[in-house]
């Protein structure tokens, strides 16, 4: 038996593996294939203070070791979120985080400030990372005033753990994580999908409405564990890692680089049980490194 | 019903014209309960350029056997791959997944219309609607005489009205064009299609006023509406083709303009 248990501001986890947001809906789509409970948490749906339908069909692509989404934050706004859907979140016993979205500031002080009212959510993950949305989102996330604004106005109301999820799409993350912590941030979860696109040759069309979108899956793991490692050494603040994870190796391998915990993402779409499965190969993986506890290997490689 | 992750055994590929095949996959487990009108999340195996599952119809069940057939028409590598199953060989499904197709009540005159790859759910949809004690006909659309699938199937379950587009069987033209579905008053048409067919059976239904239900094949990642790439625009919204369908009445959908 290892320890997995870790730690994000006053939070425990029973584990570092959190579902990431957009790829497991409210957490109920998955319970056929796995016992919510066995993981550190789950991150629901990116959430609006308004109902959005999102982006028009078609809003995924297939690519080389991977998919493009253009969704656009469909969700159903904080009201009916309040009313049906938190009282479901609420009875399950796994840490359940909520993703912020906002068109300007105010919506997600807003946002923030209602959720701080919900006692079963115990954290936020404000997303300033989103690729797929005209206003807001990743505008906010690749200007550093402008994450610093949105970042310092969001702290002011939100009072429990506040997670802030970093764009890819940038020269330096690094500035935006030191931006995240400085403004009084728990924790930074990197990253969000890479700005892609792809094209129909036979149709000579985009095969996206929107032309361009997010890019998910093991294309992107070489990038993702680059920035987690750049960003693990700049901030001290801890470092949830995310892009590409397919399996407890690559989960591991973000560990390794200084990710305190990891997301599970896209692999959720063509195994729906991963989440589970990388918990058991985390450890797995721990017991036969003789370690005793996941944080004797966060960020090793960094350690001479 | 439950939803699972199996690996299901090949027991069986045929092919049934140029680039469609059946493939029989078996449960060890034991099937859970299919509905007409639900599909598989299959896994696509030593195909590198392949990286989501591929939604496959369920042309038909067997309980006794616990088999399911699947419908494959090759498309790219990832059905190609699938195409090239063979006996033996394991096949890991998410299943069963979706919502399905209304019932229809006793006396009722029912009509299933559907063209190519699309006519996949139909069969099994015959086969319940034929064992809950209502006649099913079939209207069924190919492109030519070479391109007809599963004929023997359907017209064990009912009459079977054929067209194809050259005119090489049945009524020349498409589904729309067969004098016994524009003639006969059905009670209700379901369809499963190409898009441009599903339009055109359900203007021909809305003019009609007769109940109509589609099952759409738009694309999807998951299967299970977490990723929300497979929306189809309704009177509610956008909804999820993967679990609010992939059936929907076509007073729900938001295309009836065209056709």
């Amino acid at each position: 038996m290892a320890d997995l248990r870790i730690k994000i501001g006053p939070m425990e986890f029973r584990n570092p593996v959190i579902l990431a947001s957009g790829t497991c809906g409210y957490g109920a789509e998955l319970e056929d294939f796995m016992d919510l409970s066995e993981l550190g948490g789950i991150i629901v749906k990116g959430t609006t203070l308004e109902p959005r339908e999102g982006n028009p069909y078609p809003r995924m692509a297939e690519t080389a070791s991977g998919m493009l989404n253009a969704v656009g934050l469909q969700n159903k706004g904080i009201d009916y979120f309040e009313k049906n859907i938190y009282p479901v979140l609420a009875k399950y016993d796994t840490h359940v985080i909520v993703n912020v979205n906002g068109n300007t500031i105010e919506e997600y002080v807003e946002l923030s400030r209602r959720l701080d009212l919900l006692t079963a959510i115990p954290a936020i993950e404000l997303n300033i990372s989103c690729p797929n949305v005209k206003k807001g989102g990743m505008i906010f996330g690749t200007n550093p005033a402008s994450a610093r604004e949105v970042i310092a106005a969001v702290r002011k109301v939100y009072h429990k753990t506040l997670i802030v999820k970093l764009s890819p799409n940038v020269t330096d993350i690094t500035e935006f994580a030191r931006i995240s912590e400085g403004e009084g941030a728990e924790a930074v979860s990197l990253v969000n999908t890479l700005l892609g696109m792809a094209i129909d040759a036979s149709t000579m069309k985009p095969k996206l409405s929107t032309v361009t979108g997010g890019l998910s899956g093991p294309a992107i793991k070489p990038v993702a564990l680059r920035m987690v490692w750049q960003v693990a050494r700049a901030v001290r603040i801890p470092v949830i890692g995310l892009g590409g994870i397919m399996n407890a190796e690559d989960a591991i391998e973000f560990i390794l680089a200084g990710a305190t915990a990891v997301q599970v993402g896209t692999v959720s779409f063509i195994n729906p049980r991963s989440g589970t499965e990388i918990v058991n190969g985390i450890e797995k993986y721990l017991v036969e490194k003789e370690f005793d506890s996941v944080s004797r290997i966060t960020g090793i490689i960094n350690r001479n | 019903m439950k939803k699972r992750i199996e690996d299901l055994t090949v027991t069986g590929n045929s092919r049934l014209a140029e680039s469609f095949f059946v493939i029989k996959v078996y449960s060890s487990e034991g099937l859970p309960e299919i509905k007409p009108g639900q599909f598989v999340q299959a896994l696509v195996t030593e195909s590198p350029s392949t990286f989501l599952r591929r939604p496959l119809s369920v042309h038909d069940v067997d309980p006794a056997t616990n088999t399911i057939s699947l419908l494959i028409q090759t498309a790219g590598p990832g059905t190609e791959r699938l195409s090239r199953l063979t006996p033996g060989e394991k096949l890991n499904l998410v299943y069963p997944l979706g919502n399905s197709f209304t019932l229809p009540a006793k006396g009722e005159r029912v009509l299933l219309t559907g063209g190519g790859c699309g006519m996949a759910p139909l069969l099994y949809l015959g086969r319940k609607i034929s064992e809950s004690g209502v006649q099913p006909h079939f209207a069924l659309g190919f492109r030519n005489r070479s391109r007809i699938l599963s004929h023997k199937e359907f017209t064990s379950l009912g009459p079977v009205y054929l067209s194809t587009e050259d005119g090489s069987e049945g009524h020349r033209g498409f589904v729309t064009d067969i004098p016994e579905f524009r003639n006969e008053p059905w009670d209700r048409v379901y369809c499963c299609g190409p898009e441009p067919m599903m339009k055109a059976v359900a203007a021909l239904c809305r003019s009609r006023e007769i109940f109509c239900e589609v099952s759409l094949e738009n694309l999807m990642a998951c299967g299970l509406g977490i990723c929300l790439c497979c929306v189809v625009p309704t009177t509610s919204g956008n909804l999820c083709s993967c679990t609010d369908g992939p059936v929907f009445n076509v007073n729900d959908l938001k295309w009836q303009t065209s056709g």
